[in-house]
């Protein structure tokens, strides 16, 4: 028990007097309220969450016209079910489609690289946190407080002028490189969690085998973490394929560039694409992001409230 | 040793401890810390994107940006707004976590689906999500207008999110506001559901149990017992989602795009740089943001912070 334990285990009032012949005692009612309840709010929850996504593919698979006369319906009669949507969305440009595919392969290689070279910076840098003493480095975290505290917004004005001026503005590499920056400190922070749990006597030994350090991560530490490797990838998979905001102001101009999330928000703008096209374009964006995460799901809760039970 | 002569063990540990560590310095410095001290530079300059070229770094400076960002009404009623959706976004969402951790964290079945599903809104890329609201809530389609006209008798739809004012029990309330708050909150509940759901699970089971023989109701138990168990995980929450919601942009940008008395900061800021090409007044009002997030975490971790961190 530690200190913490023991002063909550002491807060519990002193016990009242047992009246075992009254029927409804305050804890009998506490407890049947709250059996009651519980399933009430688990439903609610689970009609919060789904529905939206829920509706999201219903209307991605009817007709505008019929959307229009019917909005309430919840299902869609199988013989109105059309796939005309996701055809729209998916043909490209030239042939009358919204060229969804090119966005997909654009999403697919930033993210892609995001992850490479966030991990290819962030593993050395989560080793040397983990176990070696060196200056500065207790000041690591301020890395975190300089990426986070600062609307990504004040970092996307000088980096808007400083792209512009490079040509890298429109450039996917541009793109990955500022994911980096968004992600380093979160994945610095997992990794060093996960490499501190493995034993320190297992690096000493291949240390004495003559291994240097890099020797030693890539022959030791890494393969003992594959898990937080997986579950670091994915999470900065996942911010790089939902970002909007940097997507927005580096690639907009250029169609050809734009990733799934840019080109679905400027569909929208403009009037003539029908809101059941866009559902599908969203049903587009979304399902592959939901399949890798949930593919991983363990991993990746586990990867981030790592050490939130030490608070 | 053939490289290290002359060098301590220790020396050499730090030696390479710095060049494993150096790549990551050198990212966040080359794509965080230095755009980050142009950015303020900038905030003090008279510069537009097409005369960037020629705004060097000693170019003219002066307060200019910041007299007429701050002069602005727009800016304050901005920082308003800003302010209350970060706080009860991040209220809600953390209320919400904790309701569904406690709600799933015992047993049940089909435990794996639900929580798959109570993750979804967290995970689901922002753009879809918000379009999804879009059009659930648009007053010409949307579902929740025709069950709202059609089951619960309103006289006619509601504009969620391009109304900036609407009834509800004879008071006025800002409904498009409300709406982005509710988004808020639904969409990163998931976040805080994470957290707590960990640390819950963490609870010492003699903790339980000893409250049980004292005769401790339920709720008793969650007050005296389970809460004062999360309450630094919640401290934690409090400071990551206050700090995330002060400085969103996506979220609200694409629900209202700013219209409706929803126009935050960060909004002002992007319209500032991509509309009027105005690089130093949007640099500046940014600047301004981010002091204004500085000093809130300043008191926040000075007043109640405090005795968390002394008790460590």
């Amino acid at each position: 028990m530690t200190a913490g334990d023991r002063r909550a285990a002491r807060a519990v009032p002193p016990s009242r007097p047992r009246r075992p012949y009254r029927r409804w005692t305050r804890d009998r009612v506490e407890r049947t309220a709250l059996r009651l309840l519980r399933p009430l709010v688990i439903a609610a929850l689970l009609l919060a969450t789904a529905f939206p996504f829920y509706y999201m593919v219903v209307l991605s698979l009817r007709d505008v016209q019929a959307l229009i006369l019917d909005p309430g319906a919840l299902f869609v009669p199988p013989d109105e079910i059309t796939l005309d949507t996701y055809r729209q969305v998916l043909t490209p440009e030239e042939e009358g489609g919204q060229g969804f595919v090119g966005f997909i392969r654009n999403s697919v290689i930033v993210s892609v690289a995001a992850v490479a070279l966030t991990l290819l910076i962030s593993i050395p840098g989560a080793y040397a946190v983990a176990r070696l003493r060196f200056l500065g480095r207790r000041q690591v975290h301020f890395l975190f407080l300089a990426v986070y505290l600062f609307p990504p917004i004040v970092l996307a004005i000088p980096l808007f002028v400083l792209f512009s001026l490079l040509g890298l503005r429109g450039s996917l590499p541009g793109l990955a490189l500022v994911y980096i920056s968004q992600t380093l400190p979160v994945t610095v922070y997992m990794l060093r969690n996960y490499f501190e749990t493995v034993p320190r006597s297992v690096e000493e030994a291949a240390a004495i085998d003559g291994c240097g350090p890099l020797a030693t991560i890539w022959r030791v530490t890494l393969p003992l973490s594959r898990p937080a490797l997986m579950a670091t990838g994915l999470y900065v998979f996942m911010i790089a394929w939902n970002e909007f905001l940097f997507a927005l102001l580096f690639l907009v101009e250029d169609r050809d560039r734009w990733t799934v999330s840019l080109g679905l928000s400027q569909l929208a703008g403009a009037i003539e694409v029908p809101t059941t096209v866009l559902m599908a374009g969203s049903v587009v964006l979304t399902l592959p992001i939901v399949i890798v995460f949930f593919a991983c799901e363990r991993l990746m809760t586990g990867g981030l409230t790592m050490g939130a039970e030490k608070g | 040793m053939r490289r290290g002569r002359g060098r301590t063990l220790r020396q050499r540990e730090a030696r390479t401890g710095l060049a494993l560590i150096s790549p990551t310095f050198v990212v966040t410095l080359v794509v965080v810390v230095l755009p980050l001290l142009w950015a303020i530079m900038l905030a003090f300059q008279e510069a537009r994107l097409i005369n960037i070229r020629y705004t060097g770094m000693f170019g003219r400076y002066s307060l200019d940006n910041f007299r007429y960002v701050l002069g602005e009404p727009g800016f304050w009623s901005g920082l308003a707004v800003t302010l209350v959706y970060t706080v009860a976004g991040t209220f809600l969402s953390i209320a919400l976590g904790l309701v569904a951790a406690l709600a799933l964290a015992g047993p049940l079945r089909g435990r794996t689906l639900v929580r798959a599903s109570v993750l979804l809104p967290y995970v689901a890329p922002v753009v879809a999500a918000a379009f999804v609201w879009q059009v659930m809530l648009s007053p010409q389609y949307g579902i929740a207008n025709e069950l709202g006209v059609r089951l619960l008798g309103w006289d006619r739809p509601i504009g969620f999110l391009t109304q900036a004012k609407g009834e509800l029990l004879g008071v006025t309330v800002p409904v498009a506001l409300l709406t982005v708050i509710a988004f808020e909150a639904w969409r990163y509940f998931p976040f805080a559901f994470l957290f707590l759901l960990a640390r819950l699970q963490a609870v010492p089971r003699e903790l339980h149990e000893a409250a049980l023989v004292d005769g401790a109701t339920p709720l008793q138990r969650f007050r005296y017992v389970t809460l004062p168990q999360l309450s630094r995980v919640i401290a934690l929450l409090a400071v990551l989602r206050f700090v995330f919601t002060f400085n969103k942009f996506d979220d609200v940008y694409l629900l209202t795009g700013g219209g409706a008395g929803t126009e935050m900061v960060s909004i002002r800021v992007y319209n500032l740089l991509t509309a009027r090409d105005d690089i130093g007044a949007s640099a500046a009002q940014a600047v301004v943001l981010a002091l204004v997030l500085v000093l809130f975490l300043g008191v926040y971790l000075r007043f109640f912070a405090g005795p968390e961190r002394s008790a460590e």
